[in-house]
């Protein structure tokens, strides 16, 4: 284990219990670096990102309009750090510092509000990536303590046990031991030299346990070894989503020790879409390193299997079904063709949502807000665009390739008296396998 | 000194230079705050045409975007493509940037600009009502985004003033009959020089940046733009 990291994350989380503004713009904007920066400045205050953002466009509020979100850190950014900051400070023109009062009306905005699912960010004629913008702001106030406390408590839990919700390893190795009485077929644990390890989100290994057993007959179809790590297994990353860089590297680095110790090939990122985001794109960058290993999120692997001829699938879902695209996969992750063509390998009568792959609404729980209790009211009522879309398909069912999306719509399913099953994509493959063959009785996976 | 020939000699010099110092310590500070590099492994690797390919998709609203557009999205098409056949189209505009940098054009008819002329006033003020009405626009609109819509429209309002006067090609620098309404008309565009680099004016340039670098990003991650 990374111990200073550690106990620098634990030094951050400690001093943000102590809300402090100026700490906050202080890192809003040593978080607006140079492309920050040109967008920051760029935006013309068109609007057109309001109606982009299922919050703006469900509760109408002009607060939710994505750029708006951004106040304090443009703010701070203009008084300190902007080309004529000095000027306008010597003139009396500069903004006013940003105030604890501010941060804390705005942490409802940044946080409960938004979703991180980069709709702004695809509308915006001027090209600003807003809900990066968000993600850095979130560092600001995660640093400054205004933070949502469920993630602050989330993150401490993580920091502790190593995830959000306290699933330790004798509860993912009881579920693994469960799979194997299921299946019949042996989980390979700490398979050093293993060709793919995999890690798992907490919402994976205690509400869709099945995907474990999924794993284990698709990696003995593929014939390729992989491995689950006893430390070093979780991959949602709650400093990712709160904005806490200290953390975010300290939960990564977990995975990449495992990696490492392990001397793995790849590392399989989950149903997840921030645990995708946070593995794939920030991971090297928090820890300010390049891996000596690959990251393939599962769908990609299993679309990348089924293309090659090593997933041979038998049979298809005959309901009609569509397509959830989680966002962090598809519009922020670059995963648009993958994900789609495996449910289509796999159900005869799929459909599109209207807008569907890139412009496709967030579920309402990304970005964090499914942890965040105070939101529940809202994200709820943001799930109604989700629901637009997915009505107007007709569809029986649902797939998607993210535990968290699959949690969060189940419960909005719920909430609205709506009778529709979410299936997880993964799941859905290792249902369509072809019936093992002998030979492939004794290519016992690990 | 004469108030035309203050607005054409001094004054005229001293907008533009603060037009390109300050367009130019904008774009320098902004530099300076630096950046770190992408350590992940890149998905697409041709990042300067996505970054090209991000500055031009952006001129247009996605597809999917389109049937949500307000009239205050296709309304700025009109006032910026009229803006940009007044200033580029009409022939004592031509001769103005012939006689600073001597490059010269075919003009458009005085006709069709007058028109656009026209187009382009509604057109502006369309967008300050829209800004004003809007609740989204009002809370996000501040002095910069006001003061930027009154120095555009002024040169606009002198300029239709300044039409009045008779004009002979090939005549730009010979004084008009009535100087007053062209040293207006001058003066106005140079408060507009004056103005652009330090606020809302300046995404003129910064827009590229903004678009190249989210275009670039997107296409390293293989992600929609």
């Amino acid at each position: 284990m990374n111990l200073p990291a550690l106990e620098s994350a634990r030094t951050a989380l400690d001093s943000a219990k102590a809300p402090d503004a100026r700490r906050a713009a202080r890192e809003f904007v040593a978080q607006a670096g140079r492309d920050a920066a040109f967008q920051l400045e760029s935006c013309v205050h068109c609007g057109q990102c309001a109606d982009a953002c299922h919050f703006h466009l469900v509760s109408g509020d002009p607060r939710h309009t994505p750029i708006y979100k951004l106040q304090p850190m443009l703010k701070a950014y203009q008084r300190e750090a902007a080309p004529f900051a000095s000027v306008k400070k010597l003139l009396g023109l500069a903004p006013p510092e940003v105030t604890a009062e501010e941060l804390h009306e705005w942490s409802g905005l940044i946080y409960d509000s938004c979703n991180l699912c980069g709709r702004c960010t695809l509308v915006c004629p001027m090209g600003i990536d807003i809900a990066g913008l968000v993600r850095l702001a979130r560092e600001g106030m995660a640093a400054g303590g205004f933070a949502p406390a469920d993630l602050y408590k989330a993150a401490e839990r993580a920091l502790d046990t190593g995830s959000p919700i306290g699933v330790r390893w004798p509860a993912l190795k009881r579920q693994i031991e469960l799979q194997e009485e299921e299946t019949g077929l042996k989980v390979p644990i700490d398979a050093e030299g293993a060709e793919y390890m995999v890690v798992l989100t907490s919402i994976e290994i205690m509400g869709f346990s099945e995907a474990i057993g999924a794993l284990a007959r698709i990696f003995r179809q593929a014939g390729a070894s992989w491995t689950i790590p006893s430390a070093g297994f979780e991959a949602t990353n709650v400093g990712v989503q709160m904005g806490s860089r200290e953390v975010a590297a300290t939960l990564l680095s977990r995975i990449v020790d495992a990696a490492e110790r392990l001397k793995v090939k790849t590392v399989i990122s989950p149903e997840c879409g921030h645990a995708y985001s946070a593995l794939r794109w920030e991971g090297p960058n928090l820890l300010g390193r390049r891996y000596g290993f690959e990251v393939v999120q599962i769908s990609e692997l299993l679309d990348r299997f089924v293309r090659e001829g090593r997933l041979r699938l038998r049979g298809k879902d005959t309901r009609r079904l569509t397509f959830h695209d989680p966002c962090q996969l598809v519009r922020r992750g670059g995963l648009t063709e993958a994900p789609r063509r495996l449910a289509g390998a796999v159900s005869a009568n799929l459909v599109d949502m209207p807008g569907s792959g890139a412009a496709s609404f967030c579920c309402g729980g990304g970005g964090g807000v499914s942890a965040i209790h105070r939101a529940e009211a809202l994200r709820f009522a943001a799930f109604e665009k989700k629901k637009q879309q997915i009505e107007a398909t007709g569809a029986e069912a649902l797939i998607t390739a993210c535990g968290n999306c699959r949690n969060v719509l189940e419960e909005a399913i719920e909430h609205y008296g709506m009778t529709m099953p979410v299936l997880g994509l993964t799941e859905m493959v290792a249902q369509y396998l072809e019936p093992a063959q002998p030979i492939d009785t004794e290519r016992r996976a690990g | 000194m004469e108030l035309l020939a203050f607005a054409r000699g001094p004054a005229l010099w001293a907008s533009l230079a603060v037009l390109v110092a300050g367009s130019l310590w904008r774009i320098a500070g902004i530099l300076r705050r630096g950046s770190q590099p992408d350590l992940s492994e890149p998905r697409g690797t041709r990042l300067l045409a996505g970054a090209m390919r991000g500055i031009f998709a952006r001129m247009i609203p996605r597809r999917e975007f389109r049937r949500r557009n307000k009239l205050g999205v296709w309304n700025g098409y009109v006032y910026h493509l009229g803006l940009a056949v007044i200033v580029f189209g009409y022939l004592p505009h031509i001769h103005f940037v012939e006689r600073l940098t001597g490059l010269a054009w075919p003009p458009l008819a005085d006709p069709v600009v007058y028109l656009c002329v026209g187009v382009t006033f509604v057109s502006l003020f369309i967008a300050l009502m829209e800004r004003l009405a809007d609740p989204v626009r009002r809370l996000l609109s501040g002095f910069d985004d006001y003061f930027s819509w009154f120095v555009v429209v002024l040169p606009l309002a002198t300029g239709m003033i300044a039409i009045q006067q008779p004009y002979t090609p090939g005549a730009a620098s010979a004084p008009p009959l009535d100087p007053l309404p062209l040293a207006i008309h001058l003066l106005s565009v140079e408060l507009l020089f004056l103005w652009l680099p330090f606020g809302k004016l300046a995404h003129a340039f910064l827009v590229f940046a903004s678009r190249g670098v989210t275009g670039a990003a997107l296409t390293r991650k293989g992600a929609a733009l």
